[in-house]
C-alpha cells in the first residue's frame, strides 16, 4: 500500500485560514485517526486528500508522488461520509457497482465483486432496495460497501458513525477494526469522538485550531499528552485541571494551590529546578485521585454530586472554585456534603505552562 | 358534537362560496353556451339550442384542424427546446462565481414583462424594414428574412419569442432543484470516477425528475392557451401558420359572432389540458404512493 505524507498543508477558504501547515507522514496500512472538536480542520485535511478541496499551499504526496493536482478519481481512494451519500435513485447493488460501470468492467466481474462484498456485510438480501428503503445501519453498510467494492489503496471515513445509535455505533466499529485487520489497507479515519479513536486508530492525531497538536499512538497519547488540549480531550472522563505554583517544601519541589499540594516524581523535580515560584497548571486524571491520605500529595474535596456508573461511581467534587471529577470504584464512598482527603501519586501529576499550555 | 362536526365546513365555507362564484359558475356558463348558436347582441335566454351541432361541425372543420394541429406543433416544440435549454442554462450556471446572482436575475427578466410588450417588442425586432434582425443582415451583405410573412418563418420566429420568454421558467425551476440535491452523493461521483458530463446523466438529471416533470407539465399546459404574443406578433398569419386554439376561440367570438363555437373550442382545449393536469396529478398520485409504500417497507423491517 502506498505511503501517504502530507507537507504543509496550508488551505484557506477567501480570508479564512483553515488549516496552518499540517505535516503528517502515514505509514503503510496504518488506521490513522484525525480527531478533534467540530470545525478544528480535520474534515478539511480528509477532503484534501481525497481532492474535494484543492490545497491552498503545501502538497501532498503518495509514494512520494505529488498528487494535490490529481482529480479525485485518479488518486486510487475510496470515502464513505458522515450521511453516506448513497445515490438515491439507486438500488443497493447499482450504488456498489456505480464506480466499476464508469470504469466499464466486465459485467461478470461487477456482479462478482458486488455479491462478495454485499455477502460480507450481511446486505446480499437487501441488493434490489433503494437507499429509502433500509435503516440507517444497513445504509451505513452499503456506503461501506461502495467503498470497498472498489479495491483503492486508501480509505477515507469522514465521521461514518456518527448518524448511528450509541448501540449500533460500538459494534460497526468493532466492525470496522476487524475490517482493517483483513484488508490491511490505508485507512484514514475523522472523528470527534476520542472514544472511537482510541479504539480504531494504530496513530490519532489531535486536530485543534488548524494545526495537529500531538500524534502517536493512543497510549503514548493519553500518557504523555503534549499539552493542555491533547491532555484534556483524551480520556473519559475528562482530565482535571487545577492552577497551583510551583514551591519548594523542605527542600523538594511541590505543585501547591487551593486545597491541594502534590509531590513531583524526581525526574520533574530535577527538571523544574530552576522554576520554583512559577504559577502552573496542574492536570490529574480523574482514576488518578485516590482515596486515602498518602504523607506529602493531598488533595481536599467537598464531594458535591456521586454518580453511579455500576463497578465505578464518578464523584464530582469542588476543589476551591474548580470542580474536580474523582473516579473510583465503587464501594464506600463518600456521601455527598462530605469533605474527604485524597492522594495522587507523583507520578501522576502532569504540569502545564500557564500561558502557552505546553507541558513542563 | 353536530356543532363540532359541522365547525370545519363552516371555515371553509366563504372559500367553497367564492370559487363556485369564481370558477364553477364561468365554466358551467361556458359548456352550457357550447350547446347554442348564439350572437353576441342576443341575451343568452334568446339563443337558440342546438344540441351537440357545434361539436359535430367542429370536429370536421378543416381550420379548427388545422389551429389544433398548429396549437400541439407549438406547444411540443416550445416546451421541448425549452426544457433542454433552461436545463442546460441551469446545470451551466449552478456554480458560485462573482457575479453569478445578478447573472441568474438578469435571466428571468423576460419571464417577467407582460406578454404583451413581449409580443410587440419582438414585432418590432422582425420588421422587415427597420427591424433589428434584418438590418443586421443587410449590415453583413445578406438577404433579409421574412420573418414574419413567410409561414415557415413566422411559425418559426413565434417559436423563438415563446422560448424567450418562458425558458427563464424552467430555468429557475431547474436551478433550485439542482441546488437542492445532495450535495455530498456528487462527491460521492466525484470519487468513485464520474466526470462532468457522467455525474450530470448518472446523478443530477435523474435526482432532478420529479421537479422537472412537473415542470414540464406546468409549461405544456400553458403553452396550450399562448395568446398574446402571437396575438399581437402575427395575428395568426400568414394563413393560419400560426392561429393557435386561443387565437381562433378569440376571432371566432370577436370577429365570426359566434359565441357558441368559441365556446365548443374551448371546451375541447379544456378536455386537452384535462388530460394533462389528470396525467400529472397522476403521476404524483403514484409518486406518493410509492414514498408510501418504501416508508412502510423501511418500518417493518425496524421492527
Amino acid at each position: 500500500m502506498p505511503k501517504i505524507r502530507l507537507e504543509n498543508l496550508v488551505k484557506r477558504f477567501r480570508n479564512v485560514q483553515v488549516l496552518h501547515g499540517i505535516n503528517l507522514e502515514m505509514e503503510e496500512s496504518e488506521f490513522t485517526v484525525l480527531v478533534g472538536l467540530s470545525g478544528c480542520g480535520k474534515s478539511t485535511i480528509l477532503r484534501t486528500i481525497a481532492g474535494l478541496e484543492t490545497v491552498t499551499e503545501g502538497e501532498i504526496y503518495v509514494d512520494d508522488k505529488p498528487i494535490s493536482h490529481l482529480e479525485p478519481k485518479d488518486r486510487d481512494l475510496a470515502m464513505v461520509f458522515q450521511d453516506y451519500a448513497l445515490y438515491p435513485h439507486m438500488n443497493v447493488a447499482k450504488n456498489m457497482s456505480f464506480a466499476l460501470r464508469l470504469e466499464r468492467r466486465p459485467k461478470d466481474e461487477i456482479e462478482r465483486k458486488v455479491r462478495d462484498v454485499a455477502t460480507m456485510l450481511g446486505l446480499a438480501e437487501y441488493l434490489h432496495r433503494k437507499p429509502a428503503e433500509l435503516s440507517g445501519g444497513q445504509r451505513q453498510r452499503v456506503a461501506m460497501g461502495r467503498a470497498l467494492v472498489r479495491d483503492a489503496s486508501t480509505f477515507l471515513f469522514d465521521e461514518p458513525l456518527s448518524n448511528l445509535d450509541a448501540k449500533l455505533r460500538a459494534k460497526m466499529r468493532t466492525e470496522l477494526a476487524e475490517m482493517h485487520k483483513m484488508l490491511n489497507k490505508n485507512m484514514i479515519y475523522v472523528t470527534h469522538d476520542q472514544i472511537e479513536a482510541m479504539t480504531l486508530g494504530d496513530r490519532i492525531v489531535v486536530v485543534s485550531g488548524g494545526i495537529i497538536q500531538q500524534q502517536g499512538a493512543p497510549q503514548e497519547l493519553f500518557e504523555n499528552p503534549a499539552n493542555k488540549f491533547v491532555a484534556g480531550f483524551i480520556g473519559t472522563p475528562a482530565m482535571n485541571f487545577l492552577d497551583g505554583e510551583l514551591s519548594e517544601v523542605d527542600g523538594r519541589v511541590k505543585a501547591v494551590g487551593t486545597g491541594f499540594a502534590f509531590d513531583l516524581s524526581d525526574e520533574q523535580t530535577a527538571r523544574l529546578n530552576g522554576h520554583r515560584g512559577k504559577s502552573v497548571t496542574v492536570g490529574v486524571r480523574p482514576f488518578a485521585i485516590r482515596p486515602g491520605a498518602h504523607a506529602g500529595s493531598t488533595i481536599d474535596l467537598n464531594v458535591k454530586l456521586t454518580e453511579y456508573l455500576g463497578s465505578n461511581t464518578v464523584l464530582i467534587c469542588m476543589v476551591g472554585d474548580t470542580e474536580v471529577l474523582v473516579e473510583t470504584e465503587s464501594g464506600k464512598n463518600p456521601e455527598s456534603g462530605e469533605t474527604v482527603t485524597m492522594s495522587v501519586a507523583p507520578q501522576d501529576v502532569l504540569l502545564f505552562d500557564n500561558k502557552t499550555e505546553l507541558r513542563l | 358534537m353536530n356543532l363540532n362536526k359541522l365547525t370545519p365546513y363552516m371555515f371553509l365555507g366563504p372559500a367553497i362560496v367564492i370559487l363556485a362564484a369564481a370558477l364553477l359558475y364561468p365554466i358551467g356558463y361556458m359548456i352550457y353556451a357550447s350547446f347554442l348558436d348564439w350572437n353576441p347582441s342576443q341575451y343568452i335566454g334568446e339563443a337558440e339550442w342546438v344540441g351537440l351541432r357545434n361539436y359535430g361541425n367542429l370536429a370536421e372543420d378543416a381550420s379548427f384542424h388545422e389551429s389544433m394541429w398548429v396549437t400541439l406543433k407549438f406547444a411540443s416544440i416550445v416546451v421541448v427546446l425549452e426544457m433542454v435549454i433552461g436545463v442546460g442554462l441551469a446545470l451551466l450556471l449552478d456554480r458560485n462565481i462573482r457575479g453569478m446572482s445578478l447573472l441568474r436575475t438578469i435571466f428571468i427578466l423576460p419571464m417577467m414583462i407582460a406578454p404583451i410588450v413581449v409580443g410587440l417588442m419582438w414585432r418590432y425586432m422582425y420588421h422587415p424594414t427597420v427591424g433589428i434582425f434584418n438590418r443586421t443582415l443587410k449590415d453583413w451583405g445578406l438577404e433579409p428574412v421574412p420573418w414574419l410573412s413567410d409561414s415557415w418563418w413566422a411559425f418559426t420566429s413565434v417559436v423563438i419569442a415563446d422560448i424567450w420568454q418562458w425558458t427563464p421558467f424552467i430555468f429557475i425551476l431547474a436551478l433550485a432543484a439542482l441546488q437542492s440535491l445532495p450535495r455530498s452523493a456528487l462527491e460521492a461521483a466525484r470519487i468513485d470516477g464520474a466526470s462532468e458530463w457522467q455525474q450530470v446523466l448518472y446523478i443530477k438529471i435523474p435526482l432532478m425528475m420529479p421537479v422537472l416533470i412537473v415542470t414540464c407539465l406546468l409549461r405544456l399546459i400553458d403553452a396550450f392557451k399562448v395568446l398574446e404574443v402571437i396575438l399581437v406578433m402575427t395575428n395568426g398569419g400568414p394563413g393560419l401558420a400560426t392561429e393557435i386554439l386561443a387565437l381562433r376561440i378569440a376571432r371566432t367570438a370577436s370577429e365570426f359572432r359566434e359565441l357558441g363555437v368559441a365556446a365548443t373550442m374551448s371546451n375541447y382545449l379544456l378536455i386537452l389540458l384535462l388530460i394533462l393536469t389528470f396525467g400529472m396529478f397522476f403521476y404524483n398520485k403514484a409518486v406518493e404512493a410509492r414514498a408510501a409504500r418504501v416508508q412502510q417497507r423501511a418500518e417493518e423491517d425496524v421492527k
